[in-house]
């Protein structure tokens, strides 16, 4: 048990270093709790969204191995695609069109890209979807344009006050954030249902714990393949709408997207929890570090604006990495020689 | 006919052990070197210079950098323009607080901090490898990207954040036309290719590659790892150091933070995997394609009469960027410097190949 706990010291240390500064603007009484409590919402609004990114990479990872540093590419291909097409046809026409697409992308991506890699070094298949990364973000911007669009979802855009009777001044939150919150959780449960309970998801699993013994036992390799790669485009699908939704849809997305790399090193490359949790301590994290640190940080030390959360989740990871390399959730990594 | 080694005896194990150990290989790259410095300064125009061969030598240098690190020890980064704005504001602060240094005296010290920054994003390698540290070199990446945009000092509290230092003077020399330009960064970039080229083949060089291709035996025969990666590191940071201070002061003049961003990280990656990873001439050839392609891609459809909008001329640079690294990947991993080293064994034993 002690010993466990000394494996685990510096973990706990970073853990509690980051509930401490989670607390420490309530309890210095740098801010009302209202707007404590707001940060805290926007931040975890921020979290489902980088969640929803970083569950395309687990999903993908477990299953191939592949590190896919397109599936920001892959989001911002999805929300252009139904952002233009519910020009033309009722939104949800434009999201099963785009399924279609995305599904015709897995299976080109698993052809073009992954078969002929089969076998290479895992650095290898990174720089492949790299490649993979760049073609998409220049196809997507030539095929449906490159200006600034949207996706009307349909809901109010006023915020509601919460809890107003409890906290004085309320909690203003947005209707959409709650609908994002909502779809989130219901991909996650239906993720894991598919995952624990159908034949496919029962052979996904098989193959991201031995490719070999998968093969072995009958699990065609290159027809899960295009499964797991279409999932994960259905999940950027679901990723690029909510988004787009909510902030427009333009080539930013997919920059921005890369916010999922922090969120998968702190989660564990391999748990779908660990997505999930991640990308609500990162939303959160960065959220409160740019509001309850930015400012002091900025007067200290005299700089031109804030903008902590530009690396902030990436600092996080480092520092994770040296503590944990495989993130909370992740399988101890064992290398055998 | 001519590329023949036949008579070429070595008597001594100096050499044996020459950095080009064929005579015709030598004549070549002699001929290349004098043509280089006194041919190409009168055949070619400004706008050539300006646009394509000064930003083709100093991107080469940092290509050269990167493959040390990526191509000869295995650890990838994707955050190598971080090292390039450290290196390109060590110098601008150099250059402004002590103003009497040699600009070669700066160019060295804003390598050696870019270097010391380079281990210190290079210490999570010591235990995490391959996709994890793509990562923590993305945090370099960033947090330079902020820390240039944000904290005052570095800039020199400029209102606008870009920085424009002085033109280059060195020992009296005032760099300031294109081929003056030219003509000093061909002799930065001759000597870090030797230098380069001899660290590759001396003892710490294959302390790299034997990391790189597993580190658990290297490790078994007596090879540090701390030693091995850290070090990589910051060479490679070095050089990436250096190439960032002549970036910005030979070729931009100019420059704001965002002259260092993902995208130049993106596009060294690209110039080693095209050209050639584990090679120095790899490097060349890489940044060659990458810094000619783009400017290609505008000119021929206005050649073939196509006009193209300068938007779509971007995405198509974009796709095709994308399509020819995953082809490359597919087709030639070992990039054109493979190529070339097939061309030039088919030619040892052309015209009777058995």
């Amino acid at each position: 048990m002690t010993a466990q706990l000394k494996h685990h010291s510096p973990v706990l240390a970073l853990a509690s270093v980051l509930i401490i500064g989670l607390f420490a603007p309530l309890a210095l009484k740098l801010s009302p709790p209202g707007f404590w409590l707001e940060v805290l919402l926007g931040g975890l609004m921020a979290g489902v969204l980088y969640s929803l990114v970083a569950l395309g990479f687990v999903l993908i990872f477990k299953a191939s191995g592949v590190f896919n540093f397109a599936q920001g590419a892959m989001v911002l291909f999805a929300a252009l695609a139904v952002a233009r097409l519910s020009e033309r046809m009722p939104l949800w026409a434009a999201i099963l069109v785009a399924v279609a697409i995305m599904l015709a992308l897995a299976f080109v991506i698993e052809r073009l890209v992954l078969r002929p890699l089969v076998n290479q070094e895992a650095v290898a298949l990174l720089m492949a979807t790299l490649g993979v990364t760049y073609f998409l973000d220049g196809f997507g911007q030539t095929l449906w344009g490159s200006d600034i669009y949207s996706i009307d979802l349909g809901i109010a855009r006023e915020p509601v006050m919460i809890l107003d009777q409890w906290i004085q001044g309320g909690i203003l939150i947005n209707r959409d954030d709650v609908a994002a919150a909502v779809v989130a959780i219901l991909l996650v449960g239906a993720l894991a249902l598919f995952f624990q309970k159908t034949a496919t998801g029962r052979a996904l699993r098989a193959v991201a714990d031995d490719h070999q013994a998968a093969m072995s036992v009958g699990i065609p390799l290159n027809r899960i393949w295009v499964i797991v790669w279409a999932v994960a485009g259905v999940v950027a699908i679901v990723a690029g709408v909510i988004w787009g939704g909510k902030l427009g849809v333009q080539f930013s997305i997919s920059q921005v997207a890369l916010k999922a790399l922090p969120v998968v090193i702190l989660g564990g490359f391999t748990s779908v929890p660990g997505a999930i949790i991640g990308g609500l301590i990162i939303g959160v994290g960065e959220k409160m570090a740019e509001v309850f640190l930015g400012p002091p940080l900025v007067k200290l030390f005299d700089l031109a604006g804030g903008g902590i959360e530009n690396w902030f989740a990436y600092m996080l990871a480092l520092l994770f990495l040296l503590v944990r390399p495989e993130g909370l959730f992740g399988e101890r990594h064992i290398d055998r020689v | 006919m001519l590329y023949r080694e036949n008579g070429q005896f070595k008597s001594t194990y100096r050499a044996d052990l020459q950095m080009l150990p064929i005579l015709q290989d030598r004549v070549f790259i002699g001929v290349l070197v004098v043509l280089a410095f006194f041919a190409v300064p009168f055949l070619a125009s400004d706008y050539l210079f300006l646009s394509m061969i000064i930003p083709f030598l100093i991107l080469t240098l940092a290509a050269i950098g990167l493959n040390l690190l990526v191509g000869y020890c295995g650890q990838i980064s994707i955050g190598h323009a971080a090292f390039m704005a450290v290196g390109a504001y060590a110098a601008y602060n150099l250059v402004l607080r002590v103003p009497w240094l040699n600009f070669l005296a700066v160019l060295v010290l804003a390598g050696f901090i870019a270097a010391a920054t380079g281990m210190l994003f290079g210490i999570p390698s010591l235990r995490i490898k391959g996709l994890y540290l793509a990562v923590a070199t993305l945090a370099a990446q960033f947090f330079t990207d902020w820390l240039f945009a944000r904290v005052k000092w570095f800039t020199d509290y400029a209102h606008s954040g870009s920085v424009s230092p002085a033109p280059v003077e060195l020992f009296g020399w005032r760099i300031d036309a294109p081929v003056e330009k030219y003509l000093f960064l061909l002799g930065v970039l001759v000597v870090f290719t030797v230098i380069a080229k001899n660290l590759t083949r001396g003892h710490l060089g294959r302390a790299w590659m034997a990391t790189r291709d597993m580190d658990v035996a290297a490790e078994v025969i007596g090879i540090r790892p701390v030693y091995a990666k850290l070090t990589a590191f910051a060479v490679s940071s070095f050089y990436c150091g250096v190439a960032g201070a002549l970036w910005g002061f030979v070729h931009l003049g100019s420059w704001e933070p965002l002259a260092f961003n993902l995208n130049l990280s993106l596009n060294l990656l690209f110039m080693i995997i095209i050209g050639g990873m584990g090679s120095i001439l790899g490097a060349y050839y890489g940044a060659a394609f990458i810094v000619v392609l783009p400017i290609l891609l505008n000119q021929v459809p206005q050649w073939l009469g196509v006009p193209l909008s300068t938007a779509t001329a971007s995405h198509l640079e974009f796709m095709i960027f994308g399509a020819l690294i995953v082809l490359f990947l597919i087709l030639e991993p070992r990039g054109l410097a493979r190529l070339w080293a097939i061309g030039k064994e088919k030619l040892r034993l052309w015209p009777f190949p058995h």
